[in-house]
């Protein structure tokens, strides 16, 4: 059993795990945080991303002992004092979920590709979320939603 | 499903990590992204008894200009590798097929030498390694060697490392010519039915082929000088594609054929 630690959504997170702990197993089991979906369990899905660092990951692709210490937001990490993000936003006005058990990936996704192309094409959008699988939108409201949000976090910033 | 459970090795230092490894001799795993071992173990097609974890390994990350090309340190990740203006400018190929390397997320966790270690040869990085003569550079408990791209890849998901053995970085060789790889996927992003990178230099012509064999295979088309049609036919004869659930081996045999062709174009004009 390793002791880790995490820091998770801005909080010190600890738990007593074994290695093969995945951190999607981690967030959800050990720390209670189920917003982070798990579909596939090998990395093909999407939903289960999280930023680790900043950056999207694989949380079913990742052992939680291997990344003690590094800095993770989850979906329940966006919303800032009970207010939606703007990508939050984005997706709740242009219908970019239906069931929702994909959108937590698409969230966290699109979190780190705006604030890195805050202006992007409809081909940058497509290829930003050529990683995510959603059974039910068929997608086209899903860039449109990323599209919104880029507006919105655009508001935001002037 | 979950992983199988392991002991697991947290080393600081490149020779903390060879002691773990040759103490766990074939029971034992590198990790490293973990973007394909992972995957294997949710699905339990391996297990292995011990995991060493070099992500605490200092001075791996490294991407560095040599004399000629390209080193990449073994925790350098795909989505670093990509940005690298150093590696672009030693060569631009390696940038290209990164790109077609799985999922943005996917290449942040993921590692090039990883990939390369991993030996797939339906992946897009041990093709680019193989046909520009690339070299691993492998640390064991007899010391450090380079082996030869040639002679790393033995076969499906299998090199030439010995047990015991970490690589620490593989060397991109620049070239004297145009580079392009093009592939066709079902799904961008997913594995290749088939692809073709090729190098077009003053004096040689190759490509090497993903997805058609056991290992990346490499086929010198200088014979054909310049005609490309005749290329995709040289290179048609020499591969022994297999047949899956994407592709039929015909299938498989007709894209490597155009996408040889379109492939040294693009080379012939980079």
């Amino acid at each position: 059993m390793h002791d880790v630690s995490l820091i998770v959504n801005g909080v010190p997170r600890e738990a007593r795990v074994p290695a093969r702990r995945l951190l999607s197993d981690f967030l959800r089991h050990d720390l209670g945080l189920t917003g982070t979906h798990v579909g596939c369990e090998h990395g093909v899905c999407g939903a289960c991303t999280v930023l680790l660092d900043g950056q999207p990951v694989r949380s079913c692709l990742t052992f939680a002992v291997s990344v003690a210490g590094h800095e993770v937001t989850t979906v329940e990490g966006l919303a800032k004092d009970g207010e939606l993000s703007a990508v939050q936003r984005g997706f709740a006005e242009c219908h970019g979920l239906q069931c929702g058990f994909c959108t937590p990936g698409f969230l966290t996704t699109a979190t780190a590709f705006l604030r890195d192309h805050p202006a992007p094409s409809d081909d940058d959008v497509i290829e930003a979320v050529s990683g995510n699988l959603c059974r039910c939108t068929g997608y086209q409201n899903i860039v449109k939603s990323v599209h919104r949000a880029a507006e919105l976090l655009a508001e935001e910033g002037s | 499903m979950k992983p199988p459970s392991f002991v697991y090795h947290a080393p600081a230092t490149v020779a903390e990590a060879v002691e773990a490894l040759a103490a766990a001799g074939a029971d034992g795993k590198v990790l490293a992204g973990g973007q394909s071992l992972i995957p294997l173990m949710n699905m339990r097609l391996a297990a292995p008894g011990h995991l060493v974890d070099i992500n605490h390994v200092a001075g791996l990350a490294e991407i560095t200009a040599e004399p000629g090309g390209v080193r990449v340190g073994a925790l350098a990740r795909h989505a670093e590798v990509e940005a690298s203006e150093t590696a672009h400018a030693a060569q631009p190929l390696v940038r290209e097929a990164l790109r077609l390397v799985a999922h943005p997320a996917v290449r942040n966790r993921g590692t090039t030498v990883g990939s390369i270690v991993h030996a797939d040869p339906a992946a897009e990085m041990p093709a680019v390694l193989a046909l520009l003569d690339g070299s691993v550079r492998v640390r064991g408990p007899e010391g450090e060697r380079d082996i030869p791209a040639g002679e790393f890849f033995v076969g499906p998901m299998e090199s030439s490392l010995r047990t015991g053995e970490l690589a620490v970085s593989v060397f991109f060789p620049s070239a004297r010519g145009g580079t392009a790889i093009l592939e066709v996927a079902r799904r961008h992003g997913d594995y290749a039915m088939a692809g073709v990178a090729a190098l077009v230099a003053p004096d040689h012509a190759k490509v090497a082929c993903l997805s058609v064999g056991a290992v990346p295979v490499v086929v010198d088309v200088t014979e054909a000088e310049g005609d490309w049609k005749r290329a995709a036919e040289l290179v048609q004869d020499q591969i022994d594609p297999e047949a899956d659930i994407h592709a039929t081996a015909d299938y498989r045999r007709h894209l490597t054929g155009v996408l040889t062709e379109r492939a040294l174009k693009a080379a012939a004009d980079a």
